[in-house]
Order: structure tokens, then sequence, then C-alpha cells
């Protein structure tokens, strides 16, 4: 995605999906509903991607800073009543913001320990911390446990999926294209040569990690008040593998792709609804055979972008 | 005082378990440097391989009898042997000049799909199964101690599959070629031995110690289901982290120390909780001593 560019179609996809939401009544709702998971997707893979595409990082816990964002929307929304658009739209704006930030905490908290690992160990810290997550919501009875919480408001609409997805989009785009930014790039080309050149690996990658965190988070406050219940179950592995085959299928540091990959695997099982038994052996095929054919991803014309 | 050894008994049961499995991650680890992620899938097919097995033993063999619970064990290994190795030649091998991310994906692909394949319903299905009566199940009463003498056997097998694991890798031939190409794979192949073969026969034997793993663990937990091996293959590995990844003594040590851990946390604390100590143990032993409890620090040359 060229830099020069993001700036409007930023603004230009703000503008856009501020007037579909104003017509949102003419659409249907079946498919309105998915096109909020459209953008909540879109969010997730494109902030998974920061992580692991450009920094070369493999993060396997998203699903569980989505939850802690999630959870914590819920938590504030649902204290207030019924609000007018005014200000329904403050609260929930404030709302997705904190449940971000404490993402962001959280990314903080698992980023500084573990982010001088290497790969393989962060992927299984990274996986258990989502599933520490997803055990501490379980027993903790302020928010159901594991019987789940229902959120009051279904104040998630076009404008707000579609708004944080561009703006999730424009900040990615942005910060790996800025001088700052190129770092995260260099780590995941070689960690030894960028610290030669005085680039501090670890503080690219907690940085990489908060970023994604952060964006995480809110899309989970979207997530919550799409779908109006979170249960912990919903946020386990299998929804953080579903992010990384999103950003692997686009091919790992390449937005556009993965926003691709995140449209495509959002709709495909409302296609293969008959065969829903299936979707998960398709998709570790797919896995699979992407990794022995084409690790590039399959939207990617570069020869590889894989971190070496 | 009986509830603590009560609780230290079936601690070691599950850590020896734990440590069945843990070796052969570390095996692996110690020659390819990779996590191979479907090994706990391995162990969930060793214990339906001995489900599906049983019946047809029955024929043959007295069941439930030590004999006949031991040649089960001992073709069910056999068979996820053949699975491992299958695995390695299929995913692993056409991408080991890869890089790592590439394989550590695949490897995540192979146990989804495994996990997946079987939960459909013209496989396994995803409902649990009971699993049969393999060995002849006693209480045992030992003063105020009440044991189950499945407890006994789970420990009496892991210890001779440890003593023969160290037999293998230190006495034999091709445990030789192991401990050489864990420690310089290039150099070990310039000496003559065939790195294929010997990464086929490490899969292979880590394959099985899972299967062996897999048929005591449903001895014990008689449930299985095709997703029981997610949460003992994670910790599992966390257990061979914490003994130092490569070390075959110290993945034996951490799964014992795991499932210790674990099962007094579960049993003074907090039951709901279990699941969440082998990963806090992890992030601890990272932050404290990132090579493991018996493992040499590894100094990264440019």
């Amino acid at each position: 995605m060229n830099i020069r560019h993001a700036k409007t179609i930023l603004f230009g996809a703000l503008a856009l999906s501020f007037l579909v939401s104003l017509g949102a009544n003419y659409f249907n709702s079946y498919w309105l509903f998915i096109s909020y998971d459209i953008g909540i997707n879109v969010i997730l893979a494109v902030s998974l991607n920061l992580i692991n595409g450009y920094t070369g990082q493999f993060s396997l816990g998203h699903a569980g800073f989505m939850a802690v964002g999630a959870y914590t929307a819920a938590i504030i929304t649902n204290q207030f009543g019924e609000l007018n658009t005014f200000l329904s739209g403050v609260v929930f704006l404030g709302a997705l913001l904190a449940g971000g930030l404490l993402a962001a905490v959280g990314g903080l908290l698992v980023g500084i320990p573990t982010l001088r690992l290497r790969g393989d160990y962060l992927a299984i810290v990274t996986l258990g911390f989502g599933e520490i997550i997803r055990v501490i919501l379980q027993n903790m009875n302020a928010v159901g446990g594991a019987r789940g919480l229902s959120v009051m408001h279904g104040w998630t609409n076009f404008f707000w999926a579609f708004g944080f997805a561009a703006v999730t989009v424009y900040v990615v785009t942005a910060l790996v294209h800025s001088t700052y930014g190129r770092g995260f790039i260099a780590v995941r080309d070689d960690e030894v040569a960028a610290s030669a050149m005085g680039i501090n690996p670890t503080k690219y990658k907690v940085t990489a990690f908060v970023i994604g965190a952060f964006f995480a988070g809110i899309a989970g406050g979207l997530y919550a008040h799409s779908k109006q219940f979170l249960t912990p179950g919903g946020f386990g592995f299998m929804q953080s593998i579903t992010f990384v085959v999103m950003v692997i299928l686009g091919g790992m540091g390449n937005t556009i792709g993965v926003i691709i990959a995140a449209v495509l695997l959002t709709l495909l099982p409302e296609f293969l609804r008959p065969i829903a038994e299936y979707r998960m052996i398709i998709y570790s095929l797919l896995l699979i055979i992407l990794m022995l054919t084409r690790p590039q991803g399959l939207f990617s014309l570069k020869k590889s972008s894989v971190p070496k | 005082m009986s509830e603590f050894f009560q609780q230290l008994i079936n601690g070691l049961a599950l850590g020896s378990i734990l440590a069945l499995i843990a070796l052969g991650y570390t095996m692996v680890y110690g020659i390819l440097r990779f996590i191979n992620f479907a090994h706990g899938d391995v162990f969930m097919l060793g214990a339906f391989a001995g489900f599906y097995l049983a019946p047809k033993v029955a024929t043959v063999l007295p069941l439930p009898s030590i004999g006949g619970g031991l040649a089960v064990m001992t073709i069910s290994m056999a068979i996820c042997a053949v699975i491992g190795i299958v695995i390695e030649k299929l995913a692993y091998r056409p991408l080991r000049k890869r890089p790592k991310l590439t394989v550590l994906i695949t490897a995540i692909g192979v146990s989804l799909l495994i996990e997946y394949t079987c939960q459909n319903s013209h496989v396994f299905g995803a409902a649990p199964k009971s699993f049969p009566l393999l060995i002849p199940d006693y209480p045992l009463k030992l003063g105020t101690l009440s044991l189950n003498s499945n407890q006994i056997i789970v420990l009496a097998v892991t210890l001779a599959l440890l003593l023969a694991l160290r037999f293998i890798v230190l006495k034999t031939k091709i445990g030789m070629a192991m401990r050489a190409l864990a420690f310089n794979p290039e150099a070990a192949a310039l000496m003559g031995i065939n790195t294929d073969v010997v990464i086929s026969f490490t899969f292979g034997l880590g394959s099985a110690l899972a299967a062996a793993a897999g048929i005591l663990f449903a001895v014990n937990y008689p449930s299985i289901d095709p997703l029981m091996g997610i949460l003992p293959g994670l910790k599992a590995f966390v257990a061979a982290v914490l003994g130092g990844i490569g070390n075959l003594p110290g993945a034996a040590l951490g799964g014992i120390i795991i499932g210790v851990t674990e099962t007094f946390v579960a049993g003074y604390i907090s039951s709901t909780y279990r699941d969440a100590i082998a990963f806090g143990i992890l992030i601890l032993i990272l932050l404290v001593r990132p090579s493991g409890l018996l493992g040499k620090k590894e100094i990264e040359k440019v």
C-alpha cells in the first residue's frame, strides 16, 4: 500500500462507512452483521500482521487480547442505561479505547519478559497467555464465569466497525513506512544486523506487540457490542488460529493481502454452512499446503516476504 | 499427612505421563530445533489406537490382564511410531532447509488437521469415548493411604520406558548417531551418518513414547476424545522447556515437577486454575532461567 494515498483512503473510508451506516436500514440485517464481522476481522488480522508479518514474531494469543478488550468494553457500557445517539457514541468510543488500552497493557506485560525469546518459545508463551486469560475469565463470577456475559447495548454499526478498520490499516501502514517503523522490518529480516545498526530489537518487538494488542482490544469491544454475548470459550486457541490463518493466507507483511484474506475467510464459512464440519479440516490443509508450496501467501506478488 | 502422600502419588502418576510426552518434544527439538506441535495429537492417537485394538486383542489374550494390556500398548506404540515417521516425511522433511517459522506453522497445521479429521463424525467423532479396562484395577491399602494399582503401573511402565530409552540413546549405534546429530548435524552427515534415517528414527521413538503415554493416560482417566492431546501436549512442552529443551533427563524431571505442582495446586488451592499452572511456570522459567533447569546456555553466533 502506498503511504501517500493512505491518508486519502483513510478519510474516504471513514466518510463512506459513515454514509453507509446512515443508510443501514436499507440493508439486509443478516449481511449487515456479517459486514461487522468483516470489519472486526480486518482489524484483528491487520494488527496481528504488524506482529507476525512485519516484525517477524509469532503470536498465538491474539484472541486473548481481544477477550480483554471485549470484556472491558462490555463491563463499561453495561453501567449505562439507554442513551441518545451522541452520548452513546461518546460512551462507546471511551469503552472501546479503554478496552484497547487494557489489552495493550496486557501486551506489555506479556511482551517485556518474553520478547527476548526466539520465535517458537514466543508462540507457546503467547498461546499460554491466551489460555491463562480464558481460565481467569472462566473463574471470574463478576463477569459471569463460564456462563458468559450479556452485553446490553448493540452499538456496533457499520461506521464503528469499518471506521476502526480504516484507522487500523492507516496506523499500521503509516507506522511501517515511517523512518521509525523501518526498524520493525529490520528486526524481522536480521535481528543481529539490526542491533548492530543501533536498533533495539526488544523495544521494537514490544512496541509491535503493544500496538497489535491495542487494536485487538478495540476489535474485541466491537465484537462484544455486535454479538451482545460473550463467553470465555469464544476466545480460545482456535480463534487465535483463525487470525493467524488470515495473516498467512494473505502473506505475512502484506497488508492488502491480509485484508483480502480476512474478508474471504469471514465470508467463506457463510457459504460453506452445509459442509461446516469440514471447515477446520480445510483450513488446516490450506495451512500445510501453503507452507509447502507458497510460503509468501496467496496474494503476494513478491517472491517471498517470509522472515528468514 | 496421608492426603499429602495421596496427592504426591497422583502428581507422580500424572507427571510421569507428561514426562513421556516431553521426551518426544525434547528429542525432536534437540535434533531439528523445532517444536513438533503435532506431538500432543500423536499422544491422542495412541489412546485411540488402544481403544480400537482392545477388542481385537481380547480375542487372543485375556483382557483385562497384564499381558493383554502390554500387548495393546506395544501395538499402539508401533502404530504411532509409523504415524510419527509418516508425518515427518510428508510435512516436515520438505521444509528442512526453510525458515523456522514456516516449519512451525506447518506443525500447527498438521496438529489441527489431525484434531479436526479425528473429530469428524466419519472418523472418531467428537464425543468422548470410555476407554476399556486393559489392566485389572485393584484398590491398594498402605496404612492410611489408599492407592490404585493403575497408578503403580503407570510409574513402573514409565520407569521401564525411561531405562529403555536411556539404553537406546547411550549404548546403541543409532543412539550415538542421534547424539551426534544433536551436537552438530553437518559434521554428523560428513562422518557418514544417514541423517534422514536418524531423524525418522527419532520421530518414531518419540511418537512411540507418546503413544505409551496415551495408553497410560487413558488407563488412569478412562475417557478419551480427539482433543484430549492438546493440553497434555502443551504441558509436556512446558515440561521440556522447564528441564532444558534438548536435554533428556531434564524433560523427565520437568514432567514430574509440572505434574506434582499441578496436582498440589488442584488439591490444595483451586482445581479450576490447574490448567493455568503450567503456563505460569513457563513464563516464570523463561524469565529466570530460559535455558531450563538442566540445560546449558547457548550462545548465539553470528
